[in-house]
């Protein structure tokens, strides 16, 4: 029985490391091979990185598609831009969101259940359409502006659509709910006896959100902000179409390397850059603040 | 009563139009032992709450030694609350707990430590400074509570179910030490409970709540020996409650059949309590004997004493006896019949 057990169990805990390494670590070796690789004419339109001929095996690997990218202001500014999107709609995701998380958590178990339906129900339809909707809505026919027009507050159509102000808006729309819901997780099983115990102890309700319930919800703040701020930084849809010329992002770079340029290679090693420079902090982050949870707990 | 300390004076409270307090009028004195007790939703909480300054009354006054505090925050009231979770921070080590209430006042730094040891050594919690809260056990997480209220130096102390929590040997010892903490420190308590046992140990006065109202008010030995009615007498202890008739000035016991001669009796009084370890049995020997007559129906042997189950023409009550009194009596069997016997005196009459 026991033995039985464990069979299964080691399935158990294989199949999802399985299914990282079928998709995610292998499809990472692949790019990484591509980021090494010369790029030519041709399909694919890279070199391979070995190759058989008179003199024998040849390898044809180099890292100056590396060199080019970190020689290049242009890739760096790029990938600035979206850390600083990725930034500033975290930021906003969380000033908006805490409260809502803290509301919806805070409600009677009845209001509570609508209220989280009508945060998921925007998901159930699709993410290409929601962010299309913001175009109509932004645009200079769009909704928006009538009504400043009807309302005599504009006499022109103002022009919101295009600019790095109307991504922010398109992203922070669109990750909100991966805000609220860790931070909502964290807020539902917060002890409201503590809140009481901190008026009762002297603090005033701003000392009481400072030192109890901020301190009490890190772990729910620190789950969205990683959340919201990962998949941002690489984020390619809302800038395409939200976006204008103003300012370029990452995610749109890597894409115009691969399909407009066809420099393999190079797109990759951005790809792949891209990921060094943002997971390993993070993951060095991650582990600190797991020994300081364990700590704690 | 010299001054009362605190008044409550008229609460009403309801929540989506259940009354939770109607009309409740209360005054404690200082430095005394005060037990709200009664069954759950009897209001006792909300009553405490109120106290507290977390929830607003719908109408009435509190006044906290001559204050009126009924509109002031929580934060500012001169009082502290121990939750019966304890609602212990626990980000926070025993040390950071227990001066979280003081670094609100205004108080140096060299004070602050002063007090947090004094307050450590009157607890005994030396040792566990820098322990998070959940590294520490139950009966400690109480004295820390304790103390992160006491350090306050409060008026009143609003004590929830504060024994609750804590397994039934440490809580004897947890009350004495509550009672003698509460000596030194003459610092009045209110508690909330619905341990009757915890109040009757505990308080000088207490009040028996239900539905939002106050039943009684008085000092354990009046609540048990002198109920105001049937429920608070089924609600402190056991009770054995009779019909009483009035034929003629003849007083009778309905059920025992007994008439008594006792002058407490009053007008109008229709019931009676004796209370089951004022009435003694004992086995019969000789048929003759002109006193009541039961059948027992169940005996519980519980070490000091023992109870009986007693069945009279078909009514039921209980007998409590004391073991070191009557040996004889440990042979008392299912089914015997046995001799009842009761001091007049022990007779409390009641309106219903």
């Amino acid at each position: 029985m026991i033995k039985n057990f464990k069979k299964q169990n080691v399935w158990f805990v294989f199949t999802p490391y399985l299914w990282l390494v079928l998709f995610f670590f292998v499809p990472l070796a692949l790019i990484f091979k591509i980021s090494i690789s010369v790029s030519e004419w041709g399909m694919p339109p890279y070199r391979d990185l070995f190759s058989l001929s008179e003199n024998g095996l040849e390898i044809n690997s180099t890292l100056g598609n590396y060199l080019f990218i970190f020689s290049d202001p242009f890739y760096i500014r790029s990938y600035l831009n979206s850390l600083s999107l990725a930034l500033t709609s975290t930021v906003l995701c969380l000033l908006i969101g805490y409260p809502i998380a803290f509301y919806v958590a805070k409600s009677k178990t009845s209001i509570r259940n609508i209220l989280l339906i009508m945060l998921i129900i925007p998901f159930w339809s699709s993410f290409l359409l929601r962010v299309y909707a913001w175009k109509v809505l932004l645009q200079g026919s769009g909704i928006i502006n009538s009504i400043l027009i009807h309302i005599g507050l504009i006499s022109e159509p103002i022009s919101m659509l295009h600019n790095h102000y109307a991504v922010i808006l398109g992203v922070v729309y669109t990750y909100l709910p991966f805000m609220i819901l860790p931070l909502y997780g964290y807020l539902v099983k917060f002890d409201l006896n503590l809140i009481d115990a901190s008026n009762d102890l002297g603090a005033k309700p701003l000392n009481t959100f400072v030192k109890v319930i901020l301190p009490l919800s890190l772990p729910g703040i620190v789950a969205g902000s990683m959340l919201v701020f990962i998949p941002v930084v690489g984020e390619y849809i809302i800038p395409e179409m939200l976006g204008g010329s103003d300012k370029l992002y990452f995610g749109k770079i890597i894409w115009d390397e691969f399909f407009v340029n066809r420099d393999w290679p190079i797109a990759s090693a951005l790809a792949m850059s891209g990921i060094v420079i943002l997971v390993f902090p993070i993951i060095i982050f991650q582990l600190m603040y797991a020994k300081y949870n364990f700590r704690n707990e | 009563m010299s001054e009362p300390f605190l008044q409550i004076i008229d609460v009403s409270k309801r929540f989506d139009n259940v009354v939770a307090l109607n009309k409740v009028n209360l005054k404690i004195a200082k430095s005394e032992i005060f037990s709200l007790l009664g069954s759950s939703g009897c209001g006792k909480s909300t009553l405490l709450r109120i106290i507290a300054g977390f929830e607003k009354p719908d109408e009435g006054r509190i006044l906290l030694d001559g204050k009126d505090i009924t509109k002031l925050p929580p934060y500012v009231r001169p009082l502290n609350i121990m939750f019966q979770n304890y609602a212990l921070f626990p980000h926070l080590n025993v040390t950071n707990n227990i001066q979280f209430g003081l670094k609100e006042e205004k108080i140096s730094k060299e004070e602050i430590n002063h007090r947090v040891n004094e307050i450590l050594n009157l607890l005994e919690l030396n040792g566990l400074e820098k322990r998070k809260i959940n590294e520490i056990s139950g009966g400690q997480q109480q004295r820390v509570a304790l103390a992160r209220c006491l350090v306050k130096k409060p008026k009143l102390l609003l004590l929830d179910e504060p024994l609750a929590a804590l397994d039934k040997q440490l809580r004897v010892q947890t009350q004495f030490e509550l009672v003698n903490l509460q000596y030194k420190l003459g610092i009045t308590f209110i508690i909330v409970t619905h341990d009757q046992e915890e109040a009757m140990s505990l308080s000088d006065r207490m009040a028996i709540m239900k539905n939002g109202e106050i039943l009684q008010v008085g000092n354990p030995v009046e609540i048990y020996e002198k109920p105001k009615d049937k429920y608070i007498a089924n609600f402190i202890g056991t009770a054995n409650i009779f019909n009483v008739l009035n034929k003629n000035n003849q007083i009778i016991i309905k059920e025992l059949n007994y008439e008594v001669k006792n002058i407490n009796y009053k007008e109008n009084y229709f019931k009676c309590l004796i209370r089951p370890e004022k009435i003694s049995v004992k086995k019969l020997e000789n048929q003759s004997d002109n006193l009541n007559i039961g059948v027992v129906k169940e005996v519980a042997y519980l070490g000091s004493y023992t109870k009986y189950l007693i069945d009279v023409n078909g009514f039921e009550f209980y007998s409590f006896m004391q073991n070191s009194l009557v040996s004889d009596n440990l042979q008392i069997r299912w089914d015997d019949k046995v001799q009842i016997s009761f001091n007049e005196t022990s007779i409390y009459f009641f309106n219903d």
